[in-house]
């Protein structure tokens, strides 16, 4: 029907070492129509927009970017801003203590010679406000405005600088519903007078009922495009299995589990944001973790399961509320060596931020949580250090050139292996995994779930974070679904499927 | 034989290309010696002369060992010089003006260290200021506490007991008279120093072989030792041909081999060096970073109070002027040792050779009378060299 294409992205490859993020994607997006990207945590879709906005430039990746018909090579964001193109990222990029009208020239300052124009400025502020129905003065600093606005003004930003294609990065993941439902009017108004959209999100309610068109990404692969504006059915549940889509083969050793006695019993907790003191990061969320079961939580990223881990384990929230009690004892947890002395442990999400001190070698970096094991008196044992951590890193089989290699020159995998190796000596009653085989390869996936295995068959209640679907229904025992910081949903492995958990994770019921 | 001799030459330069830093320093040692040694005609490298460097080292080398902590746990220290004056000046001022003997007053002059390294510390630790911020404003509060203390005056003399930490020998038991020459109670010391180390460094390399480690090959290892046994003994050399072993090197040698252990072998000095290579990953091992960072700041309080001791002993006086740039010679002497301003990384072994070099360029140039201002830009320079090199020598590891 309507092929009057605005942008094409055609045959999109981008490389990362020992990645393919884009393979082949194609995009297409009509003049005036607001797009819908979708697809799980990992699918390539911020790969993709970033190839767009030239933050990843011309010739580091594969193919052709064609806006209006015209073949493109962007540099740089500049370039793909001076071809119509901008970018609201889900971290929105304003000057906080500036106001909205500084903001919003920010980099393109209205000027009279040298000077900037401020009466100039101020008016064309208000018009830009106008149109994105956003009633404030442009006098007012951005922090004192809500999210809400402050991405209105990313918006009104990028109207100033003339943008004919809008991409939107997950614009409600911080909003509440009335506030995503403003923000979604005004892209259909902003439509109307001829913006183009894309619009990226993991909501599938709010996809189906503003997309005009629907594309899914999958691994790195464009699946399928539909066009729910010519009457194509899309029910969210074609959306989520052509998300989810893959096979379960057998990348997953299943060992039947006998789960024994509960170990961990968490009741309404609440965790409040320590930057936004009146904004509940976890809503009043009780779960129990069983001795020798794997329980998992599953949600899309911003779901709030790190902060549930980190603030069982004492590392995150000013303020909480509720009980955490290990084997039937209530816990006071006010620093994470509080929770490492009773029993719980936390592997962190990002083993090279949070897990390991890279110049320190493995000994090191194994007893680093265990220095009250390992020492008397505050001296060091060496010869104890070594045995412990040569235990513990034979048993986890880390590929090394000797234990005092550096942490920073083994694989994503074996770095993964020496935080295990970390955690494991401190004997936790439960293990907390964030993300455990996140960006480590198949074979490593493989000997991780061996090692979860074998704790839970020592009597260790794992609890396993995922944003890898497979996975979640591959090894655990039991899901847990989280969506905005509750708890909405429990599943046993038996009965789940990639496509429940998605929708449960996506807000439907 | 040709095949050994390669392999040999192969893992020296292997040694020398990975352990680059670690011989910078020495190679800069040496070529700054060399280099005065010629322009002052000899007289740099005279016995006496080399005695005086040792002697004018001791303040920086003291601060430079609780600089290495500051520095590693990725934090800084800018009132180090005036906090060494401060402290001093206080000292004179109970010895002189109250004529307190010596023993209260260094026990005085460390507990105001100390308090001085807690409310700094907390600062920093409790209260999250930058530590740049918290030792700028001490840098400048503590100089104006030294003009307070000695009302502008110049405060002497000090007793002799006192004087002596700064100034004196050990002391002579064949020919107590003697001033120069042969001092055999510093030699005994040196040779039992000497065959300590040997004795450590054996039963370090059995410890290895028994626990599967590498070892460098037998031959290499024991010139190594050899090597190192000579520095030492040169060293020692020195001292012991002219008017013995200082009192202020005992205390150096003291405070070297017990930070090197705090730093080693303890578990603070883990946590330390853990928090400043990943604080995130520190804190979520458990390490309660807030105190560990308090007790760093107590102990660069503590240090400057000896610094202080030793540096107004030796001059026999305290002066409004006291320690004045000293936070430059002390910070550029831990990062010439070693020590990455990145944090995270630092030897209390290489910061004192960062001191004795700050000291020889000082006393390089004062031997040739350059004037005060040429003197000053060139320490500041050899500052930002220091730190360009260490940041340099990063990036190409990464």
């Amino acid at each position: 029907m309507s092929d009057d294409y605005i942008l094409e992205m055609r045959d999109i490859t981008k490389t990362f070492p020992g990645v393919r993020a884009l393979d082949n994607v194609n995009f297409r997006v009509r003049r005036g129509e607001i797009h819908a990207l979708v697809g799980e945590n990992g699918a390539g879709k911020s790969t993709l927009m970033k190839v767009l906005s030239g933050l990843y430039p011309a010739g580091s990746y594969e193919g052709e970017i064609v806006v209006d018909g015209e073949t493109m090579s962007f540099a740089g964001i500049r370039q793909s801003e001076a071809a119509g193109i901008a970018v609201i990222y889900q971290e929105l990029a304003l000057v906080s203590l500036m106001n909205v009208a500084e903001n919003i020239f920010l980099g393109n300052e209205i000027t009279s010679g040298a000077a900037i124009d401020w009466a100039k400025s101020y008016a064309r502020a208000s018009e830009l406000l106008a149109q994105v129905h956003l009633d404030v003065n442009p006098r007012v600093p951005v922090q004192k405005l809500g999210i809400g606005a402050q991405q209105l003004v990313e918006i009104a930003k990028a109207l100033f600088k003339n943008a004919r294609i809008l991409v939107l990065d997950e614009p409600t993941a911080a909003l509440n519903e009335s506030e995503s439902e403003n923000l979604l009017n005004i892209i259909r108004k902003l439509r109307d007078d001829g913006v183009t959209c894309i619009y990226i999100s993991h909501k599938l309610e709010e996809v189906k009922s503003i997309a005009d068109s629907i594309t899914v990404l999958r691994d790195g692969k464009t699946i399928e495009t539909r066009h729910p504006s010519e009457g194509e059915e899309v029910t969210e549940a074609q959306i989520i299995s052509m998300m989810v889509g893959r096979e379960l083969t057998e990348r997953f050793p299943r060992v039947e589990h006998t789960a024994g006695e509960t170990v961990l019993e968490v009741r309404d907790w609440t965790v409040y944001d320590p930057e936004r003191a009146d904004r509940k990061v976890i809503d009043n969320i009780s779960f129990d973790v069983r001795k020798g079961e794997i329980l998992g939580i599953a949600g899309l990223m911003g779901a709030g399961r790190t902060e549930l881990a980190m603030s069982i384990f004492g590392a995150y929230g000013a303020r909480r509320s509720g009980t955490v009690t290990l084997e039937g004892k209530k816990l006071t947890i006010n620093e994470p060596s509080d929770a490492i002395e009773t029993g719980i442990s936390y592997v962190t999400e990002d083993r090279k931020e949070k897990g390991l001190v890279l110049n320190m070698d493995i000994i090191k970096n194994s007893t680093l949580a265990s220095h009250f094991r390992v020492a008397s008196n505050g001296v060091l044992n060496k010869l104890e250090e070594i045995l412990e951590a040569r235990e513990y890193t034979t048993q986890l089989q880390v590929k090394m050139s000797s234990l005092e290699q550096i942490t920073r020159n083994l694989s994503g995998g074996n770095q993964q292996k020496v935080v295990l190796s970390k955690w494991l000596m401190t004997k936790p009653k439960v293990l907390l995994l964030d993300e455990p085989t996140r960006g480590i390869d198949v074979g490593a996936k493989f000997e991780i779930y061996n090692i979860m295995n074998r704790l839970v068959e020592e009597g260790v209640g794992i609890v396993m974070i995922s944003s890898e679907l497979p996975e979640i229904v591959g090894i655990t025992d039991r899901i847990l679904v989280m969506q905005e910081g509750r708890l909405v949903g429990s599943q046993d492995w038996r009965e789940a499927t990639q496509e429940s958990i998605m929708h449960m994770a996506t807000g439907g019921r | 034989m040709s095949d050994q001799e390669r392999t040999f030459k192969s893992i020296v330069a292997d040694q020398l290309s990975h352990n680059m830093k670690q011989y910078a320093m020495f190679i800069a040692l040496l070529a700054v010696w060399v280099l005065f040694t010629i322009l002052t005609n000899g007289t740099f490298l005279t016995s006496r002369n080399i005695t005086n460097l040792f002697l004018q080292a001791s303040h920086i080398a003291i601060l430079a060992v609780g600089m290495v902590l500051v520095i590693v746990a990725g934090h800084i220290d800018l009132s180090v010089g005036s906090l060494m004056g401060f402290i001093g000046a206080i000292a004179a001022v109970l010895q002189v003006n109250f004529g307190w003997p010596t023993l209260p007053v260094i026990l005085v002059a460390m507990a105001v260290g100390v308090l001085i390294g807690l409310w700094q510390g907390y600062w920093v630790a409790y209260r999250g200021i930058p530590a740049f911020i918290v030792t700028l404003a001490g840098m400048t509060i503590f100089r104006g506490g030294i003009i307070a203390v000695t009302q502008g005056a110049t405060i002497a003399p000090l007793q002799e007991s006192f004087r002596a930490i700064g100034q004196g020998y050990l002391p002579r038991i064949l020919n107590p008279e003697a001033r120069t020459g042969f001092h055999e109670v510093s030699a005994v010391l040196a040779g039992l120093f000497i065959l300590a180390y040997v004795i450590r460094q054996i039963a370090n390399r059995r410890k290895r072989v028994q626990y599967g480690f590498d070892v460098l090959p037998a031959r290499i290892e024991a010139l190594r030792i050899t090597l190192v046994g000579v520095l030492i003994a040169a060293f020692f050399g020195t001292l012991v041909f002219y008017r013995g072993i200082p009192w202020v090197v005992v205390v150096i040698l003291a405070l070297t081999l017990f930070y090197s252990f705090l730093t080693q072998n303890t578990v603070f000095g883990r946590q330390v060096y853990a928090l400043g290579g990943n604080k995130e990953a520190a804190r979520l091992s458990g390490i309660n970073i807030r105190r560990r960072t308090l007790m760093i700041f107590v102990s660069m309080g503590f240090l400057s109070a000896v610094a202080g001791i030793v540096f107004t002993a030796r001059l026999n006086a305290a002066s409004a002027q006291a320690g004045t740039l000293v936070e430059l010679d002390t910070i550029a002497a831990t990062i010439i040792g070693g020590t990455s301003t990145l944090g995270g990384v630092g030897t209390v072994f290489g910061a004192i050779i960062g001191a004795l070099l700050m000291a020889s360029v000082n006393n390089g140039m004062s031997l040739m009378n350059l004037s005060s201002d040429v003197q000053m830009i060139v320490r500041g320079a050899i500052l930002l060299l220091a730190v360009w090199f260490d940041i340099a020598s990063r990036r190409s590891q990464n």
